[in-house]
């Protein structure tokens, strides 16, 4: 992270630093955390409404019913990207339009909307995962040391 | 001639021949679309991307100044541009389609005063007889460079900045009337240590005031000579943070009126822009366009226009780096008839 | 009751989320790389599944599931194969997102352009 590089900053430019942040208008925090609370809950409400539709009429049990929920929430999320409109809400919403897997889904979507003007395979293909890609990489990463974690605790083959 | 330090006092008074600012639909929504010679409807200019729209803007100003100048292509010494995207693409391919002998800088959001300022020198040494200066910029292609894919949703704090969709140019030359081009300053790279890409008018503020002293200093004179001192893209943040600047150098800006084109090109009631406008074309758009309609109908009869540029790539910042920051002043004073 | 506890906790974690955004300065990128290592490392201790039998949505939502179920493929694999489950597993259970993610996105790029 950029943060963690210190910079040994003068003592003109600590004042500088200084006069910045008192000219810096303060982040609007408690509107911002009760709208991504709104925002977040309502998209989760969606999530709850789709999965119950699959397990009463889609025929899917409980546990299996996550899978075509998420699949659902993603399409929406893209249809919005596509719609221009999913940035729109994420301006008001911040966190509670981010966090939500359809954040997920609209940074992918962006991504390959946006790079497409430099061809299907470079632009879409090579920069789909631009925003997504950490996640991914560091979940992957976070479940194998937890996997290994588990084996060294518990042994493997059994708990 | 040399003035001062880092000055340049233009004796022979180049005139800016003529102007052209072409800008898209958001910049038609604010309070100065009515000095823009060219509106388009939508930003994507029915182009195939971004970076494409953009080249269109800047090719337009750049032909619609040489036809206010009265010229042809062919009769331009050079063309003096630059812009945001890497490697400068929208000036250099512009420069193709105008085949004008290119001379290609970069100074981020500095660059309209930076073309500008080599182009007076150019034209006042009797090294050019038409130069075009011209910078452009694009909301959506300067988002997908520096930011994020326009269809992203990411939550803009209060102090970031939308970048101007817009280019501007002007012919400078010996021949011909208009404003005159008396001076320029060439500032010096200012860091003070500031980190945060969306928070650029801090970061840029150091570098226009200094630029503005290290001016009055070279050429002698008191701020009040100007009706007019503007930086480029401070931005609300970024103007508040100038004002303390000088009020601290006890520097007297008052005797002035001191502004901000980021301040003056979007409603800020109306458009929702945070801190307010940046970009190359923000500066230049505002000058050759508002104030300089206003100097023509005498409302102005001398200004020094700041531009202010963020040296940042998207690599600096992520491996931890400050943002360095620079800005280069012209004065521009009302043509002789007007005097 | 399941949708009441869904709107809460999946509240509750965005503002977690929003508290990364704008206390702690972090890009969204850095916060949901932060999210989806907390759904990992919740889920290996245990708490992640409880926590959706009682949230439901409001827990399978949000990013943080991601973690939880690549762990969750992990460990399976790991139970039923051995230690080469731990790699073999990972995508296993997330499957569904990480495809229709990609399938749509490349479908949204094929007929859709940016509108800035």
């Amino acid at each position: 992270m950029a943060n963690n590089i210190k910079k040994n900053l003068t003592r003109v430019q600590q004042e500088y630093k200084e006069l910045a942040q008192s000219v810096e208008p303060p982040r609007p925090i408690l509107k911002n955390f009760i709208r991504a609370f709104i925002a977040g809950g309502a998209i989760c409400l969606v999530g709850q409404a789709i999965q119950e539709m699959f397990v009463h009429w889609g025929g899917f049990d409980e546990k299996k019913a996550g899978d075509p929920t998420v699949a659902v929430m993603i399409l929406l999320s893209v249809i919005l990207t596509c719609a221009g409109v999913y940035d729109k809400f994420a301006q008001w919403a911040g966190a509670g339009s981010a966090v939500p897997v359809t954040g997920f889904a609209n940074s992918m979507a962006s991504a390959a909307i946006e790079h497409q003007s430099e061809g299907m395979v470079l632009g879409v293909g090579g920069k789909m995962f631009k925003l997504a890609g950490p996640v991914i990489v560091f979940g992957t990463v976070a479940a194998f040391a937890v996997g290994i974690v588990h084996l060294l605790i518990k042994g493997g083959g059994g708990s | 001639m040399l003035k001062g330090h880092q000055s340049w006092l233009f004796e022979n008074k180049p005139f800016i021949r003529s102007t052209a600012t072409v800008v898209g639909p958001f910049e038609g929504r604010g309070p100065l679309a009515k000095d823009f010679d060219i509106v388009h409807g939508e930003s994507m200019m029915g182009q195939k991307s971004w970076e494409k729209a953009e080249k269109v803007l800047i090719e337009e100003a750049a032909k619609l100044a040489i036809e206010n100048a009265g010229l042809t292509k062919e009769q331009v010494q050079f063309y003096i541009g630059g812009d945001l995207m890497n490697q400068i693409i929208s000036s250099s391919f512009a420069a193709r389609t105008l085949s004008i002998p290119y001379i290609g800088v970069f100074g981020a959001c500095s660059t309209s005063m930076e073309s500008l300022a080599l182009a007076a020198n150019l034209v006042n040494s009797g090294s050019a007889k038409f130069v075009l200066a011209g910078t452009c910029s694009h909301d959506s292609s300067a988002e997908k460079q520096f930011r994020y894919p326009t269809e992203y949703g990411s939550q803009k704090p209060p102090t970031a900045q939308y970048t101007v969709t817009g280019a501007g140019a002007a012919i400078v030359s010996m021949e011909g009337d208009g404003p005159v081009v008396t001076s320029a300053t060439i500032g010096r790279v200012i860091d003070m240590g500031i980190k945060d890409p969306f928070n650029m008018g801090a970061a840029m503020a150091p570098a226009a005031v200094d630029t503005i002293e290290a001016h009055v200093r070279d050429l002698g004179i008191e701020p009040g000579y100007y009706d007019l001192i503007v930086t480029g893209d401070l931005a609300k943040v970024g103007y508040e943070i100038a004002c303390k600047l000088f009020k601290k150098h006890n520097f007297p800006i008052e005797q002035t009126e001191y502004s901000d084109c980021g301040m003056m090109i979007y409603d800020y009631e109306t458009q929702m822009v945070q801190a307010g406008a940046s970009g190359c074309g923000c500066s230049a758009v505002v000058t050759y366009g508002h104030l300089l309609n206003r100097m023509r109908r005498g409302e102005l009869k001398r200004i020094l226009v700041v531009a202010t540029g963020a040296l940042l790539s998207p690599i600096s910042f992520q491996q931890g780096e400050s943002i360095p920051c620079i800005a280069h002043a012209v004065s521009i004073e009302a043509g002789r008839e007007i005097l | 009751m399941i949708f009441l506890w869904a709107f809460l906790v999946g509240g509750a974690i965005c503002v977690f989320g929003q508290f990364c955004f704008d206390v702690l300065k972090l890009t969204p990128a850095h916060t949901m790389t932060l999210l989806v290592v907390l759904g990992a490392i919740v889920d290996g201790i245990g708490w992640y599944d409880p926590l959706i039998e009682f949230a439901g949505a409001g827990a399978s939502v949000p990013i943080t599931s991601f973690g939880n179920a690549l762990v969750h493929g992990a460990l399976q694999e790991l139970k039923s194969n051995g230690w080469i489950g731990i790699i073999t597993g990972i995508f296993e259970v997330t499957s569904a997102g990480i495809s229709a993610a990609i399938i749509f996105s490349f479908l949204a790029a094929l007929f859709v352009k940016p509108k800035g």
